[in-house]
């Protein structure tokens, strides 16, 4: 009789500027699947990894605001067939976690085709949010939308994979770039996603993926000064105090979605304005 | 040496090689069907007609001859597949098979380029560069809108028209089937599409690719033809909505025949676009402009810069520029990659051609083309300019879709405005200023549907593109293109 | 004090004739250039004609007699396995090196370029630049590689760089002048055409782009603008002024879309050493790499061409 073969485990690493890092403090805490047998040992990212996170996002900014519309559109598609590709693991990893097989299923289909919806409007928003305004003076008016910078996500915790991919999108659509924090009870998803990025031409830095305990980071991803909005999709009110607050130390465009429900109707060109300045050029118009 | 006339000299001195792009990779049938329900099936008549490179003028393949049978069963199987699967299909689903189209098109950007090279004429490096890029972009485009129309459209519910009967030219044959099936299927409409009988090829191979990409049957019909074919789609009452781009004479025909029906069409049709320099140009990026504006492709655009008007002050420098600049154009076998210029379309476009360089001179003009050796087969135009041509010239007024260009002075702002709009097209113009508020006037007085400052045959999937007056009627690209291929109603 | 030769020939040009120039526009010419496909026959033409345009560079601050002589070596036995291949145009040295690659080159029909000016910043006295030229002329340079001051013509202060290259002229006495731009300082294609017209008419043999020590060095943005100000100077004037792009082009591909660009731009007369340099220390090998790969048909390694 054949003996078993010894499968080898995958070790969970953080995702920061195109690369896997271990977290810096070489903390962890251990993933435990429904019967208590622990799965992986997630990197308990610290304060530093997410200073890390934000510079690598920062030096990333300019060139991927600068990128075409279409490019953008491009990288999106292309993230989508790279999980497509990878739908089994991504279902069997949702079981993992606790979902039904039905599910997961659901969920990693809906995450798919979620991306191709905001591919397709990574080169449209502009044109149905900007606008040329009638100025009584002779000059040509207009406003154009450009991403606001650095956006920090906190991920929804009950959400692993469509609603970490379901804020994303929309941000990296619009030329922003993201550090994620991934959910803390179910966070193997979205390291997993961290290499369907790596796979899918998305530029290092663009998007930065960080697992870890909330109370630790919440602070972390409100306070820090060189980032420029912050979105939460969970908490309590006192939470969410405790998020508007630190923001506004920068004045940090504050974006609450923590009453949404990702696997419903939760995809709409909103949420790509949400993290989008508005800019108003006037110009003569004469000989 | 300096020459008595500080000239420069072009001619002899290092030449490039032959570079020729391979043709070994594609496939072409000796024979198309029709492409009906998801099938190439053969045509009612049983007759064919040849498809020749005008390079060479030897046969590449023979295509259908649609006739009215064939169209009835292409409209037949568009409505079912409207009425059927296509119809109800959600949106998302119906934009993802929408960018399986565009990715294939990426996949084979290659075969599709060298193949409307040598269906069509036009230089590789147009086919490969702008062409079949554009094209895929198109779709990849237009994919995005299939499940967004709420959003296109405040307060109005938006619901396709049902079906949709294409015409095309043939001066961007792959191109233009992209600017028609696109947006038609993104907004949940059925195509039955006639590619122009000189270049036919691109569609049938776009038609492979609609298959693999497996769209329902039906749903995209391509039928090849002349103009019968092309009358037959237009009158046919189960056509819901025409969309045609071609010349003026021929859409002026269509809307005639269109009046008392109830179907919606747009009309791309033809232009004699001015382009205008002035003193304060960025002068040598404004030549360039002005040949790209009436030589690449031939000058078989529609939206090409064929008026030229330069500000009297820098007009012997702008002419003797582009006299230099023209005798770095190489007019050749569209095969080559070097080529800039490749063959006029067909025998009879050539013969139109030739006959406004007669009439040019008769009227008195002086014309001058550039010197570079043409092939001895095939049909072949070199890059030509009059001057001493005035707004009453036919040459100023009337479309020669050719690499001719006729050039005229002005002196004041006011002067260059007043002869570029007078004209009954209005399809696109140019403005060349290094000055930007000259730029927002010019863009806000030029009756033209384009306006291109400091650029020129600029495209964009995503920008709108379409005429005033005479060049047509609607808008095709961008948000505003989606309005030729939905009915609006109430939330 | 009677005026000499040099001051009589010069004019400080009008630059409110100078044109714009759009750069969106200048990239699209250029990317125009690099499709042109040359092949076969044309290839080893261009990359012979590439060879003979090269100034062999070494301007280090490490640079020894020894090192000098090594490139010069090299200059005159580029690749001795490849019998029939032109030799460079020139080796190009600081001025202290000069005398070292005079003697090197004894018998060699290959010029002595030296960079001269308080090279690479010219941030220095009028006096200071002077003797600098003096000092390499005398010590057997025949071509003078000079810098502007581009922080004087940054602040608008044309007339002092135009001043400076006129008397920086005058010292080189038959030495012929390559005037620096430092294309990567001035920003803008605007500024790059208008220091091109000041040089050309302040008497520059040659307009050259950048000395290679900071980043952007030549781009064929900048080389196309240049060469079209010398055409437009041709023009008026009928004085041919040669072009060199210096630093970054280290590949025979890059090396012939410029060589298109120029043949395409000015025409044959300029498709010569006399009228058009690449300032270059890298490029020599890949050129002899690609004529390699051309007569035998196999791809090459480095490491069958000599490093200096």
């Amino acid at each position: 009789m054949a003996s078993k073969r010894i499968a080898v485990a995958k070790t969970y690493k953080i995702y920061i500027g195109g690369k896997f890092p271990r977290t810096e403090s070489g903390r962890y805490f251990a993933h435990k699947d429904k019967k208590g047998n622990v799965v992986a040992n997630m990197c308990r990212g610290s304060r530093k990894d997410f200073r890390n996170a934000v510079v690598a996002a920062r030096n990333a900014e300019a060139g991927w605001a600068r990128a075409s519309a279409y490019l953008r559109g491009q990288i999106l598609y292309r993230i989508a067939e790279m999980l497509e590709g990878r739908r089994e693991q991504f279902i069997a990893e949702l079981v993992l976690q606790g979902a039904t097989q039905k599910a997961a299923e659901k969920e990693v289909d809906q995450s798919i085709d979620r991306l191709i919806y905001y591919a397709g409007w990574a080169d449209k928003y502009q044109q149905v949010f900007s606008a040329v305004n009638p100025v009584s003076s002779s000059h040509f008016n207009f406003s154009v939308l450009e991403p606001t910078g650095v956006v920090s996500i906190l991920a929804p915790d009950n959400s692993g994979l469509l609603g970490l991919i379901g804020n994303v999108a929309p941000v990296i659509a619009g030329g922003n770039t993201c550090v994620v924090l991934a959910s803390e009870s179910k966070p193997l998803s979205a390291v997993s996603f961290a290499e369907v990025l790596h796979a899918s031409d998305v530029p290092g830095g663009v998007v930065n993926i960080l697992t870890g305990f909330r109370s630790e980071l919440t602070e972390q991803f409100a306070s820090h000064m060189d980032v420029n909005a912050v979105i939460y999709c969970d908490g309590s009110k006192a939470v969410a105090k405790s998020v508007q607050t630190l923001a506004a130390d920068n004045i940090k465009r504050v974006i609450a979605r923590d009453r949404v429900d990702w696997s419903g109707d939760a995809e709409n060109p909103y949420l790509i304005r949400d993290t989008q300045e508005v800019k108003t050029t006037w110009h003569p118009i004469g000989s | 040496m300096a020459t008595p006339e500080n000239k420069l000299a072009f001619d002899g001195g290092w030449a490039y090689d032959p570079a020729p792009e391979s043709t070994d990779h594609i496939r072409i049938e000796s024979r198309y069907g029709l492409f009906i329900n998801g099938d190439f099936v053969k045509p009612e008549s049983g007759k064919y007609f040849d498809t020749i490179n005008p390079a060479n003028e030897e046969k590449l393949s023979r295509v259908a001859d649609a006739n009215q049978a064939d169209v009835d069963k292409a409209v037949a199987a568009a409505r079912a597949a409207y009425r059927g699967p296509w119809g109800r299909m959600k949106p998302a689903e119906r934009g993802k098979y929408i960018y399986r189209i565009a990715r294939i098109m990426q996949e084979r950007a290659r075969e599709f380029s060298v193949i409307e090279s040598l269906d069509g004429g036009k230089p590789i490096r147009e086919s490969r560069d702008v062409d079949v890029p554009l094209a895929a972009a198109h779709f990849f485009y237009y994919a995005g809108w299939a499940d967004k129309l709420d959003y296109a459209f405040p307060g109005r519910k938006a619901k396709p028209l049902g079906v949709a009967g294409q015409i095309i030219p043939w001066n961007f044959p792959l191109l233009m089937a992209a600017w028609k099936i696109a947006p038609a299927l993104a907004c949940g409409n059925t195509v039955v599409l006639k590619p122009a009988e000189t270049t036919p090829l691109t569609a049938l191979k776009l038609a492979e690719a609609i298959a693999d990409a497996g769209l329902p049957p039906g749903v995209v019909n391509i039928v090849t033809g002349a103009g019968a074919t092309g009358a037959a789609i237009v009158e046919h009452p189960d056509v819901d909505k025409v969309a045609f781009t071609g010349s003026t004479n021929v859409g002026r025909m269509i809307q005639k025949k269109l009046a008392g029906t109830n179907k919606k069409y747009t009309l791309e049709l033809g232009g004699k676009a001015a382009n205008i320099v002035f003193a304060d140009a960025a002068i040598d990026q404004a030549v360039e402009g002005i040949v790209n504006g009436i030589f690449f492709n031939q000058g078989h655009v529609c939206c090409a810069g064929s008026r030229l008007f330069v500000q009297e002050s820098v007009a012997d420098e702008v002419i003797a520029k582009l006299k230099d600049r023209m005798e770095t154009l190489i007019v050749g076998d569209p095969l080559d990659k070097n080529t800039d210029i490749g063959a006029i379309n067909s025998s009879m476009q050539l013969k139109k051609i030739q006959s406004y360089l007669k009439i040019g001179q008769s009227e008195g003009a002086t014309m001058h083309q550039s010197s570079c050796s043409v092939p001895k087969k095939g049909y072949w135009c070199r890059p030509t300019i009059f001057t001493g041509v005035s707004q009453s010239s036919r040459v100023v007024q009337e479309e020669i879709f050719g690499p001719v260009l006729a050039i005229q002075t002005f002196r004041r702002y006011d002067e260059a405005l007043v002869k570029a709009n007078n004209t009954p097209y209005g399809l696109s113009g140019g403005v060349w200023t290094d000055k930007g508020s000259k730029i927002f006037k010019m863009t806000q007085d030029l009756r033209a549907g384009v306006v291109w400052a400091n650029t020129f045959n600029k495209f964009d999937p995503t920008s709108p593109f379409g005429g005033y007056k005479e060049s047509g009627v609607g808008r095709e690209g961008g948000l505003h293109g989606l309005d030729a291929y939905v009915k609006l109603g109430a939330r | 004090m009677a005026l000499s030769a040099v001051r009589k020939s010069v004019r400080f040009p009008d630059l409110s004739k100078v044109p714009a120039v759009d750069e969106v526009g200048v990239d699209e010419r250029v990317a125009r250039f690099q499709t042109r496909s040359i092949k076969k026959a044309s290839k080893v033409e261009a990359l012979k004609l590439v060879l003979s345009m090269i100034d062999l560079t070494t301007l280090e601050g490490q640079d020894t007699p020894g090192k000098v002589r090594q490139l010069c070596q090299k200059a005159i036995h580029l690749h001795d396995a490849m019998p029939g291949l032109p030799h460079v145009a020139a080796v190009c040295v600081y001025p202290t090196m000069v005398s070292v690659a005079k003697e090197a080159l004894a018998g060699h029909d290959i010029n002595i370029a030296s960079v001269a000016t308080a090279f690479p910043s010219g941030m220095s006295t009028l006096k200071v630049k002077l003797d600098d030229t003096r000092m390499a002329v005398k010590a057997g340079a025949t071509e003078i590689d000079m810098v502007i001051s581009r922080g004087r013509f940054l602040a608008g202060d044309y007339r002092y760089v135009f001043d400076e290259i006129v008397a920086v002229k005058e010292a080189c006495g038959d030495a012929h002048l390559k005037v620096i731009l430092e294309t990567g300082e001035l920003g803008t294609l605007d500024k790059v055409r208008k220091a091109s017209v000041l040089a050309m008419h302040a008497g520059a043999d040659f307009i050259k782009t950048s000395t290679g020590k900071i980043q952007p060095a030549a781009t064929m943005q900048v080389t196309l603008t240049m060469l079209q100000a010398i055409r437009d100077f041709y023009r008026d004037t009928g004085k041919m002024i040669g072009m060199k792009p210096a630093g970054g082009i280290a590949t025979s591909k890059l090396a012939i879309h410029y060589l298109v660009m120029l043949h395409e731009t000015l025409g044959n007369a300029w498709m010569t050493p006399e009228r058009f340099r690449f300032g270059a220390s890298s490029l020599a090998n890949d050129v002899l790499m690609q004529l390699m790969k051309q007569s035998t048909g196999v791809y090459q390694s480095a490491d069958y061409f000599s490093k200096d």
